[in-house]
Formats: C-alpha cells, sequence, structure tokens
C-alpha cells in the first residue's frame, strides 16, 4: 500500500490527482445542493412547533457538521505531516482552513436568526455556541500563523502542532450539548439508528449535509492545487504546464 | 409543494427575515469562497507566466549583447 501511496506526496501528483478529482466533486455538489435546497425549501413540511422557520434547517446542520468535518479534514493531515514529514500535508490544513472558516460562519449565523424567534435571542453564552466561535478563532488562529513566518516550511510544521492541539475542540463542541445544560437541542441526525425526525425532512437534510461534504471535497481540491502552485511555482514543472495551459484554456 | 403561492413562499409563515436571512448569508459566502478560489487560480497562472515572458525577455538581451 505504501508503495501506492507514496508518489502522491510529490507535488506534481498531488495537483494532478486534485485536478482529476476536482471537476467530479464540483458536479456531484451541485446536484446534491440544488435538489436538497429545492426540496427542503418547497416540499419539505413545516415543523408542527417551529413552523416554517425550520426550513434554516437544511443549511445549518450541514454547515456545523462540515465546519467540523474541515477541522477533522486538516487535524488528519497535520497528523500526517508531522509523522511522516509530508509537506504535500501542510498545504493541505492551508487550503482547507479558509473553507472551514466559511461553513463556521455560516453554522453562527444561521443558528443566530433561528435562536431569534425560536429561544427569543441572537446568542447565548452557551456550550455549544461558545465552542463553535472558538472553532472560528481556532481557524483564524492557523491562517494568521502561517502567515507570520517567512520560512514556509517552519510555518508549516508550527501550523501542524497548533491543528492538532486544536483539534481538542471538536469533541467538547460535538458532547456540548450532552456535557451542559444548553438551550441547544441535541443531536437529531447523527444518533445510531433511527433519526429523531420525520423522513420528508430527512432526506433534503442528508443530501444537503452530503451536498457540504462534496463541497468541502471540491473547493479543498482547487484551493489545494492553488497552494500547490504558489509553492512550487518556479519549479519546471509548472512553467511547462502553464505553458501548455495557454495553448487551451485554463 | 407545501405553499399555495409565490407571496406566501416567500412570507415563510411570518419567518421571513430569519429564514431568507440564513439562506442569503449562506449563498453569499459559498458562492465568495468558490468564486476567490477559482480567481486564485487564474492569477498564479498569470503571475507564472508573465515570469516566463520576462525570463525569455532578458535571455534574448543576452544573446543579443553577446553578438
Amino acid at each position: 500500500m505504501w508503495k501506492w501511496l507514496h508518489p502522491w506526496a510529490k507535488a506534481e501528483k498531488a495537483y494532478q490527482l486534485c485536478g482529476r478529482l476536482s471537476p467530479w466533486f464540483g458536479i456531484i455538489c451541485l446536484g446534491l445542493l440544488v435538489t436538497g435546497s429545492v426540496w427542503g425549501l418547497l416540499f419539505a413540511p413545516p415543523d408542527y412547533q417551529q413552523g416554517e422557520s425550520v426550513r434554516i434547517i437544511y443549511i445549518h446542520v450541514p454547515a456545523s457538521i462540515l465546519s467540523m468535518g474541515a477541522y477533522a479534514a486538516m487535524t488528519i493531515a497535520a497528523f500526517i505531516a508531522l509523522v511522516w514529514q509530508i509537506k504535500m500535508s501542510e498545504l493541505y490544513i492551508i487550503a482547507v482552513a479558509p473553507i472551514g472558516i466559511g461553513f463556521t460562519l455560516i453554522a453562527l449565523l444561521t443558528g443566530a436568526a433561528w435562536g431569534k424567534p425560536m429561544w427569543g435571542t441572537w446568542w447565548v453564552w452557551d456550550a455549544r455556541l461558545t465552542s463553535e466561535l472558538i472553532l472560528l478563532f481556532i481557524y483564524i488562529g492557523i491562517l494568521a500563523l502561517y502567515n507570520a513566518f517567512e520560512d514556509k516550511n517552519t510555518a508549516g510544521k508550527a501550523v501542524s502542532i497548533f491543528t492538532l492541539v486544536g483539534s481538542i475542540n471538536l469533541p467538547i463542541i460535538h458532547y456540548s450539548v450532552v456535557w451542559w445544560n444548553t438551550l441547544h437541542q441535541g443531536a437529531t441526525v447523527s444518533k445510531m439508528g433511527k433519526p429523531s425526525m420525520e423522513m420528508s425532512m430527512y432526506w433534503p437534510l442528508l443530501m444537503n449535509i452530503i451536498g457540504f461534504g462534496f463541497l468541502l471535497a471540491y473547493l479543498g481540491c482547487v484551493r489545494m492545487q492553488n497552494q500547490i502552485l504558489l509553492r512550487e511555482k518556479h519549479r519546471p514543472w509548472v512553467k511547462k504546464m502553464v505553458m501548455e495551459g495557454d495553448n487551451h484554456a485554463v | 409543494m407545501q405553499f399555495e403561492s409565490i407571496e406566501a413562499f416567500l412570507a415563510m409563515g411570518g419567518y421571513a427575515t430569519y429564514v431568507w436571512l440564513s439562506w442569503g448569508f449562506t449563498l453569499l459566502v459559498l458562492i465568495a469562497v468558490t468564486v476567490a478560489s477559482i480567481q486564485k487560480t487564474k492569477q498564479i497562472h498569470k503571475e507564472v507566466r508573465e515570469s516566463l515572458t520576462r525570463e525569455k525577455r532578458i535571455n534574448q538581451a543576452k544573446e543579443a549583447d553577446l553578438l
């Protein structure tokens, strides 16, 4: 297996792999998000208690789950970067962090817009909301740390360590609704076995969750390619590729 | 279809502000991140191309000097 895996740690191979995968991720993502959103907005039933405001769930839950999913992916990359000294892994952390910021912002704002009519307040300092806000600060910290170093090899190492340490926040976010008394409701979807919601609401939600996952994969590939190019732009293979790219549109 | 009319859909049972604020913001963020990522690719390609032409020009000037 190692023999098969190892070439992907090389910049050029990793770049080509991302390029080959990203169109598929993009198409699947678009299909799922459009279907799930139209289904959720138009065809899913209103909630018997929350009325139409429940339609926020179709973006709030996917964005929240994937804001943690993005960090989980970064944590794995950080571990690989530190243990096997693979530079590509460090680049992946930096490529994904801005996507994580986007998802976390969406989770926080849609949560606030849902909390206002349901709880009567935009924001409370309870465990779930606060730990998600800390996730946002960690993402920003990772980018700031990376940009603080002139030498990108040192920056990559520092960022890997910081990402690994910050991953302690993930179980805190996940179990915050169990460990502390909070306004936020418990898990709806991730319960083992039958989800505690109507099937007619569950399916569009599931589609959007997977859709957000594919969006993460798509943007991850595109941004990873950018990071590789930035790091390798003086290498012959990049120059050759860009010159050949002139013949057909980029 | 859960709604009788477009007006009813837009009104979201009285929750229009919250529902459309959420969906609007989400759309904005997702499009912004996607566009920024693709723009960056194009920008890097352009930079590499420009540095290549510059290199070529310098080489040509050097050769001309030698002759």
